[in-house]
């Protein structure tokens, strides 16, 4: 995956007379991890959901291109917090999905790779409801590869994993999504700190790039540099929020 | 196993009741025969209720395939077109003003006396209940499938065939349920108006030779089927109709 290309975003979004967001600039590193933080509500997913092309109540007017100029659309996996496997359906089935979905043949062979990869081989023929929520969001991240596109968009994807399936779930990603343009959407400073090769914060008045711990994603969970950046973009976080009113809504979703 | 239990005590619960009101009212057993004068007559007059019952069953069982498929096949339709839904379902619930009832003596004057104007009643009955489950079940396909498809590339009709129906499936199942109890009563309503076979003649033929015993014995078969058909309409929804087969 070398060819995988940055992306970048300008423009306004509108809901009506509300902007959500004007005279944004985002840029997504070719082959980086970008993690966008904010409280809930601010439009990041609005953000995510536009890059991938999905319905978003808004109007929005702008530029969403790719640096090797070919369009983005086509070229993007999304991964949600909910898993969104198909309860009628095998692990093998649903990661196969995608080529079904677009009337081609499936390649069982990779898909069975992909399987394995993500851990899963001994449940490949399991029903979802069968499976933990760790396995569950494996067989998401292998669905996503399965799709082998260059950018990858995740929507809060381990949110509702335990704290140590979180931390597994963030390390599996990292390896197998290594040299794909990653956005995620996180609203877990911890989160941002460990994985990304850059943190970008948005508010109410736009994106603030934030400093970015030393080392490689994914970083240890204890690692001290790590640890300070949780510590300062929580800081930031409940500060650019307007105070612990604000603040106390980034524990919903 | 309590399920059984359950629907055991209620019958007899039913049976105490009505033996009840024998004894309490001390109607005359050609006005309000008991228990044990039913069952006498379903057991005398067996050959003769089980056929007439068969003739209702294959009615009843042919107008659920033909009104199940034409409900099914309604739903994908209104749900695929939008130009359908416009004109299609304003349609559907106007016919539903109009009570089935009416319509019988029509259809007995078009089809005939034989099983096809019952089978016609039948489907009327049903097909509303099933189109409009199925068709609630495929506008209500969860977003988050629909976003992920749309990410995947992936083709109307796929979306359709691989998520939008399977997905709609329970719904389904609700609607053929109550399909399994509405269509002996639309069976029924056709032979009233005009039928010499199947058990809701067997009941006007009783009710007018004051065989009011043999009427009940008919009445309670017709119950008896239909709780069977909804009972099998059940299994066969959880079985293949239910978002998490086993």
């Amino acid at each position: 995956m070398n060819d995988a290309p940055g992306i970048f975003v300008r423009g306004r979004a509108a809901c009506g007379d509300a902007v959500l967001f004007d005279s944004l600039e985002l840029d997504l590193a070719a082959g980086r991890w970008t993690c966008l933080l904010g409280v809930s509500g601010v439009g990041k997913s609005t953000l995510l959901r536009l890059i991938a092309g999905l319905e978003t109540h808004t109007t929005f007017s702008g530029q969403i291109a790719a640096s090797d100029g070919r369009p983005v659309a086509g070229r993007v996996a999304y991964m949600a917090q909910s898993d969104l496997l198909l309860p009628w359906s095998s692990v093998l089935g649903n990661v196969t999905i995608g080529a079904r979905l677009r009337g081609e043949r499936p390649d069982l062979e990779r898909a069975g790779e992909l399987i394995a990869r993500a851990g899963l081989s001994e449940h490949r023929d399991r029903k979802p409801a069968t499976l933990s929520g760790g396995q569950r969001q494996r067989a998401a991240l292998a669905r996503t590869l399965a799709e082998d596109r260059p950018l990858i968009l995740l929507d809060e994807p381990f949110s509702a994993l335990d704290a140590h399936t979180r931390a597994e779930m963030q390390d599996l990603a990292v390896s197998l999504l290594a040299g794909r343009t990653v956005l995620l959407v996180t609203h877990d400073p911890g989160e941002a700190a460990r994985l990304g090769h850059a943190i970008l914060v948005m508010t109410d008045t736009g994106l603030r790039c934030m400093p970015v711990p030393r080392g490689s994603p994914p970083r240890s969970v204890d690692d001290p540099d790590m640890l300070a950046s949780q510590g300062a973009l929580h800081r930031f976080l409940r500060e650019s929020g307007g105070g612990a009113g604000r603040g106390s809504e980034t524990v919903g979703a | 196993m309590i399920r059984w239990r359950h629907a055991g005590l209620a019958a007899l619960l039913l049976v105490v009741v009505w033996q009840a009101l024998v004894w309490f009212t001390g109607l005359p057993h050609f006005i309000l025969p008991g228990p044990r004068r039913v069952a006498e007559a379903m057991w005398s007059s067996r050959a003769l209720i089980a056929e007439h019952a068969a003739v209702t069953l294959a009615e009843v069982l042919i107008g659920l395939a033909i009104g199940s498929a034409l409900g099914v096949a309604t739903a994908i339709h209104l749900a695929v077109s939008e130009s359908a839904r416009a004109v299609l379902r304003p349609l559907l619930v106007f016919s539903q003003a109009i009570p089935v009832f009416a319509l019988a003596p029509i259809l007995t004057l078009w089809l005939g006396y034989g099983l096809w104007s019952k089978i016609a009643m039948a489907v009327l009955i049903i097909y509303f209940p099933v189109t409009s489950a199925f068709f609630d079940g495929l506008m209500r396909t969860p977003q988050g499938f629909l976003d992920l498809a749309k990410t995947m590339g992936a083709t109307p009709a796929a979306v359709m065939t691989r998520i939008r129906i399977p997905a709609a499936l329970p719904a389904l199942g609700s609607g053929l349920k109550l399909a399994a109890v509405y269509a002996p009563i639309g069976a029924v309503i056709g032979e009233w108006v005009g039928a010499s076979r199947g058990l809701g003649y067997l009941m006007l033929l009783a009710n007018g030779r004051a065989k009011i015993d043999l009427m009940f014995a008919a009445m309670l078969v017709l119950g008896v089927l239909s709780v069977g058909l909804y009972l099998a309409a059940d299994a066969l929804s959880r079985r293949f109709l239910s978002p998490h087969p086993a």
